[in-house]
């Protein structure tokens, strides 16, 4: 694991007799994406807000890169973190550009070039310049959200606090934001701590996963592959969800599935065959258009979701459930039909892969 | 209408001194009761004790004010000194709980955020909460102006020169068109007023007007 940016010590904070962190010790790893998840008032909000003093601990240390924070100057210290949050928190009586200008500006930065790396940071984020000299109040929630992320890194801090920053836009815009975040942070490299109560979400981000549990205990720490599979209690394994074992199939590429030979047509020769059996529709580039039925000839019934080989077996599995026929349709990256995929041969590829992780002590 | 058109430089002349007696304790009403409500806005006990105090004051009549203010100055009677302490009183008084309520308008999530990114207290209070209280502020503002341009002629019964003298006048020559004048002056002053303030609101704060789409838009999906 690389070293560690951001280390809690030991931390606690109690609000009069409850405890909303107890004892919590976590290392951070540099240039991750580390996901704070837990159910509300788990205290992941307020470990967060330790980091930059937004919140005092009641007893333990917090070091960033290796200094105790508690000696550090609260406004300086923030300013050293991009912080992200829920619903933008952008200020209304600022135009975009400006927003995104404060903390260089409160840095001292000129104007000018603080507005200068302000625009630079639309394009990194994927919005227009069109926008830059719109209000928050004109813009999108999504575009509202972009511009929060943009406002974070402008002064290039290393370390990006997110406090559940996507939670309040809907779910398409949701997994656009979510993507967009992963390619940032491909090219950017930051050590990030993302807060969520949305377990899809930690998995889907997270290089490493902290579960908190209600009484601000922390519950496990794990990447999300080891989290799904082997949770580390009850909590965990209630918190990370019923399907769980479905989702973990994602983690299982879908090399070995063995593919199945299925009579195909072109939907050209449709009118003129009875099929015997549950057909493949083609079109005329060789991609699948959906079923032929023994029961109905002659009409087009619209297939499941379709897998990509190279994929992994949840895709597989999930392409078999969905389809009217019981039978997975696989095609190759341009979208070309390759052949077909049982449930059961997934479920067989799916525990071939389970008996070959060891168990762990 | 001819007498006002041959009083006119007389008329202008009263009203320009009304509106200096409205305006500077509007102003000194403003610059004083923003640090206050600042100081105690943290404070349960003493904001309690400042809105009370605030409104005690304000239902002492202007007249006996008017009146007192120079004995305890140690001005003259007809000193404009006395109008403007007298009516910064009031507007303090009204202010106060003008710019609590403005400063509490500030949304606490944006107040989270100023933190967040780095303000100190300072940068915030000038950069984040005192513009984002600006809309609440401005209508403290207006009440505080109307209510200066109408208490200022008051002080006319004392003496004092201003648009309120056209009523004294008035009513001891028996002159209504006189009144009249002094009437429609003392409207016509307070709308120009009004407007003042509502225009520099407006240009201060562009944002305020536009409708938020902050709203997360909700899809319905199968």
């Amino acid at each position: 694991m690389p070293e560690a940016m951001i280390e809690f010590r030991e931390v606690s904070k109690a609000y009069g007799a409850s405890i909303a962190v107890d004892r919590l010790s976590l290392d951070v790893p540099r240039g991750q994406i580390t996901v704070f998840v837990g159910p509300s008032g788990c205290g992941k909000t307020t470990s967060l807000r330790m980091v930059n003093r937004m919140v005092e601990p009641t007893s333990g240390t917090i070091l960033v890169d290796g200094r105790d924070v508690s000696t550090l100057p609260a406004a300086r210290l923030r300013r050293s973190m991009g912080y992200v949050l829920q619903a933008a928190g952008l200020m209304p009586h600022r135009t975009v550009v400006d927003n995104i200008a404060t903390v260089p500006r409160l840095n001292g930065v000129s104007r000018r070039q603080a507005r200068a790396r302000a625009h630079e940071l639309l394009d990194v984020v994927g919005l227009s310049q069109g926008l830059a000299d719109r209000y928050p109040a004109q813009l999108s929630g999504g575009q509202q959200q972009r511009v929060g992320v943009a406002r974070a890194l402008a002064a290039d801090p290393p370390i990006l606090l997110m406090d559940e920053p996507f939670s309040a836009v809907d779910p398409v815009v949701r997994q656009e934001l979510q993507r967009e975040l992963l390619r940032l942070q491909q090219d950017l490299g930051k050590t990030i701590v993302f807060v969520t109560h949305d377990i899809d979400e930690a998995v889907l981000l997270g290089d490493r996963i902290a579960v908190f549990a209600v009484g601000g205990r922390l519950a496990q720490v794990a990447d999300p592959e080891e989290l799904l599979r082997a949770p580390a209690d009850e909590f965990v394994a209630g918190f990370v969800g019923r399907d769980r074992g479905f989702r973990h199939l994602g983690f299982y590429d879908d090399g070995g599935l063995s593919l199945d030979e299925t009579p195909t047509v072109a939907l050209s020769q449709l009118g003129a065959m009875a099929p015997a059996e549950w057909t493949v529709i083609l079109d005329g580039a060789g991609r699948p258009a959906g079923w032929a039925s023994p029961v109905s000839p002659g009409t087009v019934v619209t297939g499941g979701s379709l897998h990509r080989a190279g994929g992994t077996l949840r895709s597989a599995l999930d392409s078999a459930l969905s389809s009217p026929s019981g039978r997975g349709v696989v095609v190759d990256d341009d979208g070309r039909f390759l052949g077909t995929v049982a449930a059961t041969a997934v479920l067989a590829a799916a525990e071939r892969r389970r008996a070959a992780v060891p168990e762990e002590a | 209408m001819e007498w006002a058109a041959g009083n006119l430089g007389r008329i202008l002349g009263l009203a320009g001194q009304h509106f200096v007696l409205a305006a500077v304790p509007l102003v000194l009403g403003l610059v004083i009761s923003l640090p206050l409500a600042q100081l105690v806005r943290r404070h349960r006990a003493w904001r309690t004790a400042l809105l009370t105090v605030s409104s005690v004051l304000y239902t002492v009549p202007s007249l006996a004010l008017f009146i007192i203010l120079p004995v305890v100055l140690g001005t003259k009677i007809l000193d404009p000194a006395n109008v403007i302490v007298a009516l910064t009183v009031y507007a303090v008084a009204l202010l106060v709980r003008a710019s609590l309520d403005a400063l509490d308008s500030v949304d606490a999530e944006l107040t989270l955020a100023a933190q967040a990114l780095g303000h100190t207290p300072v940068t915030r209070y000038f950069l984040v909460d005192l513009p984002l209280s600006l809309p609440v502020l401005v209508a403290g503002l207006r009440a505080v102006s109307v209510s200066n341009v109408s208490l200022v002629s008051v002080a006319a019964l004392v003496g004092m020169p201003n648009l309120g003298i056209l009523f004294t006048e008035g009513l001891q020559r028996d002159f209504v068109t006189e009144i009249v004048v002094g009437l429609v002056g003392i409207l016509v002053l307070a709308l120009l007023m009004d407007l003042a303030l509502v225009l520099a609101g407006r240009l201060l704060s562009p944002w305020a007007r536009l409708v938020p789409a902050s709203v997360p838009r909700r899809r319905s999906r199968a």
